[in-house]
Formats: structure tokens, sequence, C-alpha cells
């Protein structure tokens, strides 16, 4: 048993079930579209602005805006590719076939994760260009100073969403319970403890708001947020890595 | 071969596998039988190392599952037919796992062949019958040609022509000097496929006897009589010195004497017979009188919960005792 060989079978696994396709095409079209439109309402906005927003107008992080939906289908992509497993009754067939269930754990990973930062990139540069194009005069260029490293962001964004999402299902295993906690959590009670002032100093130290940050090209003058882009997205990959070692502890001594 | 060595399961203070010893041999098919809820699927799951034993030890070829190299080449298993996502199709099924284990992909459609699932190939496993599904799970046993099979209650579902189909199988696969490991709730299907039994009932190990030894001890074959002069027969058949019981309705039962004998006594004697017939208790009979006394056993010293699986088994009959006839035997074997 090698670890090659193991790779190639969750390869064949994750691209013959129709989960995959449909997760990741709503992913992709849905971070794009919602990513125009809202580019091209700022755009007509631009004029009745402050000066102030005007300022702090952040053409690369609007084009992103999309994400905050997109990343719903990742979530669900994440967290099928683990509990399809579970839920369909394939684990015991699975591990039966590759009883080292660390190996049959990092397979699993390194594949869906590699498919989801494919994705993920191609989404993340296809919703900058299109959206820059939505801006017209207001658009930024990827040349700018930090403007690539936001797009790259993105894409490393939408990929850690997911592997989250994968680690917390491998914990929980039924995928209904896995979407019930995480889709709650990242649309609604992330956004609530990150916009109220009591919880505010807490809520940017969730995975989805220190790791957006590396979406941010300008930041506003009254930011306090201890940390910078690359800051927050180590915070998001402590959060991954948290959950990916709970569900490996988890599935290593578990009855199957 | 496969070896178990006190292997135990508990699942808090339910005992659901308890010291189980034995070992499964080469060559022949080895039943493992016991009721419902007996602790068979638990029993194979700690032997493909899905569930870890509480204590004890299971050995594939003399390793543990977890050491083995490419471990569907060594030992195939059908735990049970809805193991596999309903979405994929039968090939891509059967490849995943075959890529797993550096299994060649022609084995893929050579094992499709041989369950006879080669048109539904590329059609998703969950419009499959109970049937499909089975023939699915065995086609994924087959597939690493392991010297070791495992199947968990594989006629479940499956049509008449098909289960004539996984007994020959079966037979075919000992024939070959593979190890077959089959359970079944069944006495009757396992009567007609395995060469040595396993019983277990509430976990315990009740027997680990040859079918031939089996079946010696358990049909026994006595005589019902019935005649109007009762009791002169009675002493005459005493006189004789053969065993008789007196049952229900006035019928006398003959142990281990030919129906010709009593005949000839009934004759001497100037009896009138109303019935003189050979009886043959059946092995289900004697299956239901094991493992019922297994649940009479237990039932002082386990949580009531344990008794669901018991409660729709006919009582033993009267008379029935353990330790009777062929059980003694068994432990030291």
């Amino acid at each position: 048993m090698t670890a090659i060989q193991v790779i190639r079978s969750e390869w064949t696994k994750i691209r013959s079930v129709a989960s995959t396709v449909w997760t990741l095409s709503l992913a992709v079209v849905v971070t794009i579209a919602l990513g125009m439109l809202i580019s091209a309402l700022s755009r007509h906005d631009f004029d009745s602005m402050t000066p102030q927003d005007r300022l702090t107008f952040d053409p690369t992080f609007i084009s992103f805006a999309g994400m905050s939906l997109g990343q719903l289908a990742m979530i669900v992509f994440g967290v099928l590719v683990v509990s399809n497993e579970y839920s369909s009754g394939m684990i015991r067939t699975s591990l039966a076939a590759v009883p080292q269930r660390g190996t049959f754990l990092a397979s699993k990973l390194a594949v869906a994760t590699a498919l989801a930062l494919v994705v993920g990139m191609a989404t993340s540069f296809a919703a900058f260009f299109l959206g820059q194009a939505m801006l017209g005069p207001h658009r930024a260029s990827l040349g700018d100073p930090g403007v690539l490293r936001a797009v790259f962001g993105g894409g490393l964004y939408m990929t850690l969403i997911a592997v989250f999402s994968m680690g917390v299902a491998t914990m929980l295993r039924s995928p209904m319970l896995s979407l019930g906690i995480l889709m709650p959590f990242f649309f609604l009670i992330s956004n609530i403890l990150g916009n109220v002032s009591a919880t505010k100093k807490i809520g940017r130290f969730l995975p989805d708001q220190a790791g957006s940050k590396i979406m941010q090209v300008v930041s506003r003058p009254d930011d306090s947020t201890p940390y910078g882009p690359w800051g927050g997205l180590g915070i998001m990959v402590l959060w991954v890595l948290a959950a990916l070692l709970g569900g490996y502890l988890l599935l290593r001594r578990r009855d199957a | 071969m496969i070896e178990l060595e006190g292997l135990t399961k508990r699942y808090g203070e339910k005992t659901a596998v308890d010291d189980l010893t034995f070992t499964v041999r080469p060559g022949i098919v080895t039943g493992f039988l016991g009721p419902n809820g007996a602790g068979k699927s638990t029993t194979m799951r700690m032997m493909l190392g899905l569930d870890r034993p509480t204590s004890g030890d299971v050995r594939i070829d003399g390793r543990h599952y977890d050491r083995l190299k490419d471990p569907l080449t060594a030992i195939g298993a059908l735990l049970d037919a809805k193991a596999m996502h309903g979405g994929r199709t039968a090939y891509n099924h059967l490849l995943c796992l075959a890529q797993s284990n550096g299994i060649p992909r022609r084995r893929v459609d050579e094992v499709l062949d041989t369950v006879g699932l080669t048109a539904v190939a590329r059609k998703k496993a969950k419009g499959f019958s109970l049937g499909m599904g089975q023939r699915l799970g065995i086609a994924g046993a087959l597939l690493g040609d392991p010297r070791i099979l495992m199947f968990d209650e594989p006629v479940n579902g499956l049509d008449p022509e098909g289960i004539h189909w996984i007994r020959n199988l079966m037979k075919s696969l000992a024939g070959q000097g593979r190890t077959v490991f089959v359970s079944s709730h069944l006495m009757s299907e396992m009567a007609l496929t395995a060469d040595h039994l396993v019983v277990i009932g509430q976990g315990r190990l009740l027997a680990d006897t040859s079918m031939p030894d089996f079946i010696a001890r358990n049909s026994r074959g006595y005589v019902r009589v019935r005649t109007p002069q009762r009791e002169a027969f009675l002493d005459a058949l005493r006189a004789a010195g053969m065993a008789v019981a007196e049952v229900d309705g006035g019928a006398l039962e003959v142990d281990g004497v030919p129906a010709e004998r009593i005949g000839d006594l009934a004759a001497q004697h100037r009896v009138t017979l109303h019935e003189l017939s050979p009886q043959q208790a059946s092995l289900e009979e004697a299956f239901m009188q094991l493992t019922a006394e297994s649940v009479e056993y237990h039932a002082h010293g386990a949580a009531p919960s344990d008794r669901r699986d018991g409660t729709d088994r006919p009582a033993a009959p009267p008379g029935a005792r353990a330790g009777d006839g062929w059980g003694a035997g068994w432990e030291g074997k």
C-alpha cells in the first residue's frame, strides 16, 4: 500500500460523484456573478459617496463580495467530500481497503484540497478581472500594490474554508449536522460577532474574518485589527489545522 | 486462516462479543451462525480492523489487519450491500477500491463479469436492487483475488437463482483452497453450504464443530408410536430395554431403535398400533434450542434490553436441558 495508490483511488472517488461538480460549479458561478453585480452597483454609487468613503474605496475587495455567498458552496463541497463516506456506509468498505487511517484521511484531504485550490484560484482571478471590468474607471490593476496578494489570497481563502469544513465533517461525520453548524456560523453568527462592538474583538479571530483580511487592499483609517493580511491568513490556517487534527484523532480511535 | 483469541467487545455495560476463541481454516466453508444480534457482524468488523476490540486479538494469516500490505489481496469481505456510495457507478466503485490496493484495472471487468453485473457496470448503484447491491459487494470482495473471503449474510435479498449461485461460488472458492467464512442466522442455509460450523449466541461461543458432527449429534432420530393399549406396550418396550418417553396426546417416543423392531415387538405382544412413524428433529430446531438456552442462561446476568432479539424465538421444548447429548464435547475442540 502506497500513498500514491490511495491518492489515485481518492481521485476516482471524488470525480465519480455528482456533488463534486455541482458544489464547485455553484461556488464559481455565485462568487463571480455576485462579485460582478456588486462591482457594477458600486460604480454607480461612487459619485454619490462622501470623500471619506472614496478614500477607503477598495475596488479589489469589492470584486470579492460574492465570496460571502460563494464560500457556502465551498463549505458544502468540503462537508460532502468527507461525510459522503459516512452517510452512504462506504466508510467501512474504504477503511477495509485502506486500514491505515492516517493515510486514508491524508490522501482524501490532499485530493480534495488540490481540487479546491485549483477551483478557488481560478474563481478568485476571474472574480477580480470581471469585477474590475464592471467597476470601469474606478478599477484596480493587478500590478497595484497589494492587489496580486489579495487576489492570490482570495483563492487561498476559498480553499481553506473548504478544508476547514472537511476537518469539521471528519469530526462530526453527519452531513446534516456539519452543514447545520457551519452554514449558519459562517453566514450569520460570524458576521454578527464581528459587527457588534462588544464581540468585535473576539469575532475578528474567527477563521473567516481573520482569513478574509488578506483580500483587503485598502484598510480603513480607524482599523485597529491587530494582525496584517498574512497574519490573518495564519490565524485561519491555525483553525484549519485544529479542525484537521481533531478529525484525525477521532477517526483514529473511532469504530467505523 | 483467521485466528481469534479471546476477542471481546463491550459497548458500555453491554457485552456484544464475549471472549471468542476459534480458528477459521482454509479449504472449507466455515459457517458463522447465530440469531440476529448475537454479535456476528461486530465480530466480522473487528476481523477487518473496523472496530477496535475491547480485549483479545484477531490475526489474518498471522498478522493484524492493519499490518497487511494491500489487504484486499489477502482478504475480501462483503459486510453489507449498502456499504457503497449510491451516486457512484458500479464500475467506479470497484475501480476506486482496486486502485487503493494496486489491483490492475482489468480485474474490475473480470469480477463484474463473475457476478453478472457487466450490463449495469455504468449504472449508479442507488438504482440497484438489494440483490444487485449484494452482487456488487461480492464483486468487491473478489477483486483482489484474496486467499480469504468473508461474507456477512450473503443470501439476504437474493432470489432463488442468486442463492443457488452464491452457494456454488462459496463451495468452489473453498474448493480452490481458500478460506471461506460466511455468516447466517439460518441453520437451513448453513446445512447446505458449510463444512464447519461456529455458533454464537449473546456474543459467546456455543459450538465449534464440523457440520457432519453437528448433524449426527443434533438430528435425533426417534419413532413415534400410538396404540390403544398404551400401558401394556409401555411395559413391553421397557422390558425390551428401550428408552421410551411419554409425550402429550398419548403418543410414545422411542429413541434410537429402528421402527421395524418396535413393530415386531408389537406383533409379539399382540398390541394394536395406530401409528408407527420414524421422526427426525430438524437442524433448525436444534439450533434454536441451542441459542434459546444461551439467552435463558444470560437472562439473569444481562440487562433486559439484551433480550430483545430472543422474544420471538420459540421456547425450548419441554425437557430440553443444557449439556444433553452433543453439546457436551465442543468445548475441548
